[in-house]
């Protein structure tokens, strides 16, 4: 029997709306299909299953909101038929929570009836001071309702914004506020949790704005390349030597990444932003990313993300030029462990061979995680991004 | 190689008395009958009755016979028969042996070994069959070892041997038919607690003859997804309390899985020792696993029940993980 369970699409999601069921009780579910529409604050998003099976039984009905990790679904694995699943479904009842509303962190776990006070291990009341996290708010969930360090770290992992258990269902919520409130968590948390530092490199543009202009010469307007598309590939290229900036920061530990799948900071018209991946953009080609982009883009503000895309950007890329601004130096989002900003290229007086001259430039920043990765290498990580983006042919 | 801890321990005397002139064994039939358990047989007929010595039925007589051999040069290994029958020879160990080097302003020492068999689990009933290697722990001046292991029952005897001070071992009745490799390096120090089994979720913290049981509950609980430490003291006095804290701080969750009895026992003084070192690191109370609190029983069901047994251990480690 495998459980299909709210996945976190994001660090700051924590419940979500379920739209509509994708597949029906029986249906033969593969890996990466879409089986149901959630709407989360900031869109509806497409869930893929990652298990394949055969689907028994749909225990959230449309309407429903849920918190993160509420099993959804239940599906048959190969060879189990109804009648074992639902022999061990008696032996082993599910915990299914009751629903909309998570409850409140204290009542989630009553503590026997102890006099005295309450129960906190001494590792979980330190480990809460280094986080920050209130260790009143945190239930407990280990030996006679003791809090542990397994529950110090999941409550600063998902910090629940208060406001947010007080929706009633049958009122529509404000979905910029919601969204607000959102970016809100995860900024906090990006803030609070992660020691950031800054670099940034002004990147002589010529050679890339030449060979682009070349590139999209007799091209039709509708697939033209854009210079986004070369700075992703190139920022993909320069994490293969630096795979410190690459991955997430989970439980105390960095795990890095194979492939970069790069969040795309996308602004929406309606406020607010979106960071969905490109997923490997290594190893694809500029025309291949140009296309994903735009359809990133397109379905980003339609509302039509899938999960994969929401929950695993390894890092992010943010190019704010086209508002005109000259550099950014942004916030890292939770859990991952760097974030490259670019400003907009515009022509500055530079010395080049011992004389002046005009040349096309964009600063390149980074905003890296000091746990994982030290100024030193964030350094060489931002020169070699420079080194690449001179060799636009080779990108 | 494989051997038996019995043959082991007969190997490692062996050694000895063909490296040293100076060590001889003596106890309750060693020489004819070859040892109560079988660790000195054929040794009569090699190395002759001036050095391996029938004692009568006397503890307090030929340990301290064995106490005064060593103040004279000689290095005697002396065997008793079980723990409880050494209590009779408790004198001449803690007010004679252990106290000698103090007493005479480190004039004199005494480079005696003691080795006896402790330890529950034969139908041998209450006189034969308690674990009170924390009597001897307890006190300062002696060096006490529990050998759990093929290579510990072979390598452990010869840095007791070269111990200028006292040193008692604890061979738990139970290993001595307990076969396995003995491993090229047996060789060993004994100052120094060992990890027998690396684990993340908890440390299980015992010595001597429950760690073949507290390692087999390890294994039951890795296939429920726990990840159990097992640390196997070795030394019992004085404490590698570095190892402990060590672990503790790797885990921040401990079982103490001792046979004595649990009020006073060796598990208390290890928890204590995790309380004062490790208070900060703790995750959940700190549990034990010991004998229930009775003389232990003849019949086989309720001496099984008097001991910690597999069960009794997972059920503890699950109780502290809160599951």
């Amino acid at each position: 029997m495998i459980e299909f369970k709210l996945p976190s699409l994001g660090a700051d999601m924590d419940e979500g709306k379920l739209l509509e069921w994708k597949v029906r009780p029986g249906d033969t579910v593969k890996k990466g299909q879409v089986v149901a529409i959630v709407d989360t604050s900031k869109a509806a998003v497409d869930v893929e299953s990652w298990s394949e099976g055969t689907v028994f039984e749909l225990l959230i009905e449309p309407g429903e909101t849920i918190p993160v990790g509420t099993v959804m679904a239940t599906l048959l694995e190969a060879g189990e038929s109804a009648e074992t699943a639902k022999r061990t479904k008696h032996e082993v009842p599910v915990a299914k929570p009751a629903a909309p509303t998570p409850a409140p962190a204290a009542a989630a776990h009553p503590a026997p009836a102890v006099t005295g006070r309450r129960r906190i291990s001494p590792a979980a009341r330190k480990h809460a001071e280094e986080l920050g996290v209130d260790i009143e708010s945190v239930a407990g969930t280990g030996p006679e309702g003791s809090v542990t360090l397994a529950d110090v770290e999941q409550a600063a992992a998902k910090k629940v914004s208060p406001a947010r258990t007080a929706t009633a269902p049958d009122k529509t919520p404000d979905k910029a506020a919601e969204m607000r409130k959102a970016i809100a968590a995860a900024m906090s948390r990006s803030k609070r949790e992660i020691p950031h530092y800054y670099l940034s490199e002004p990147v002589p543009m010529r050679r890339a704005t030449q060979w682009l202009a070349q590139a999209n010469e007799g091209r039709p307007i509708t697939s033209r390349l854009l210079m986004a598309v070369l700075q992703l590939k190139a920022v993909a290229l320069a994490l293969k030597k630096f795979p410190e900036m690459n991955g997430f920061f989970r439980d105390g530990a960095f795990q890095p990444s194979v492939a970069a799948h790069i969040g795309v900071a996308i602004s929406l018209r309606q406020g607010g932003l979106i960071a969905p991946a490109i997923h490997d953009v290594g190893g694809k080609t500029l025309e291949q990313l140009m296309l994903d982009l735009t359809d990133l883009v397109k379905r980003a503000r339609a509302g039509s993300l899938r999960s994969s895309e929401m929950s695993d950007p390894t890092i992010t890329v943010t190019n704010l030029g086209e508002q005109g601004v000259a550099a950014v130096y942004g916030v890292i989002y939770p859990p991952q462990v760097a974030l490259v900003g670019f400003g907009r290229v515009n022509d500055q007086p530079q010395v080049e061979n011992g004389a002046l001259t005009v040349m096309p430039m964009v600063t390149a920043s980074l905003a890296a995680d000091h746990r994982v990765s030290d100024g030193h290498r964030g350094a060489l990580f931002l020169a070699e991004l420079r080194d690449l983006l001179q060799q636009p042919e080779n990108l | 190689m494989k051997m038996t801890y019995r043959e082991a321990i007969r190997q490692a005397m062996h050694e000895a008395l063909a490296a040293d002139p100076r060590v001889f064994l003596m106890g309750e039939d060693v020489g004819k009958y070859g040892g109560t358990y079988a660790c000195s047989k054929g040794f009569l007929e090699e190395f002759g009755p001036e050095r391996i010595r029938d004692a009568p039925l006397s503890e307090l007589g030929f340990v301290g016979a064995g106490i005064g051999a060593a103040l004279g040069g000689l290095r005697p290994i002396v065997e008793v028969m079980t723990v409880n029958f050494s209590l009779l020879a408790l004198d001449q160990i803690v007010n004679t042996a252990a106290a000698l080097r103090h007493m005479s302003g480190g004039q004199f020492s005494v480079p005696l070994v003691v080795r006896m068999a402790t330890g529950a689990g034969r139908q041998l009933a209450a006189q034969h069959s308690h674990s009170l290697e924390n009597w001897y722990a307890h006190i300062p001046g002696i060096r006490v070892l529990a050998p759990a292991t093929i290579a510990d029952a072979r390598g452990m005897l010869g840095p007791a041997l070269a111990d200028p001070d006292p040193v008692v071992i604890f061979e738990h009745a139970q290993l001595y038919n307990l076969e396995g490799e003995l491993p090229e390096d047996w060789r060993c120090d004994i100052v120094s607690a060992a990890v027998r089994r690396a684990g993340t979720d908890i440390s299980l913290i015992t010595y001597g003859g429950s760690l073949p049981k507290t390692l087999a509950a390890a294994e039951q609980l890795a296939a429920e997804g726990i990840a159990a430490e097992v640390i196997d003291l070795r030394v019992l006095r004085p404490l590698d309390t570095a190892t402990l804290a060590a672990s503790l701080r790797r885990t921040h969750k401990a079982v103490v899985v001792d046979e004595g009895w649990k009020s006073g026992s060796l598990a208390a003084e290890v928890m204590a020792c995790i309380v004062e070192q490790c208070f900060f690191d703790l995750d959940a109370p700190v549990a034990r696993v010991c004998s229930e609190e009775v003389p232990i029983p003849y019949a086989k069901h309720m001496e099984e029940a008097a001991l910690p047994q597999v069960p009794k251990i997972a059920a503890a480690v699950k109780q502290v993980l809160g599951r």
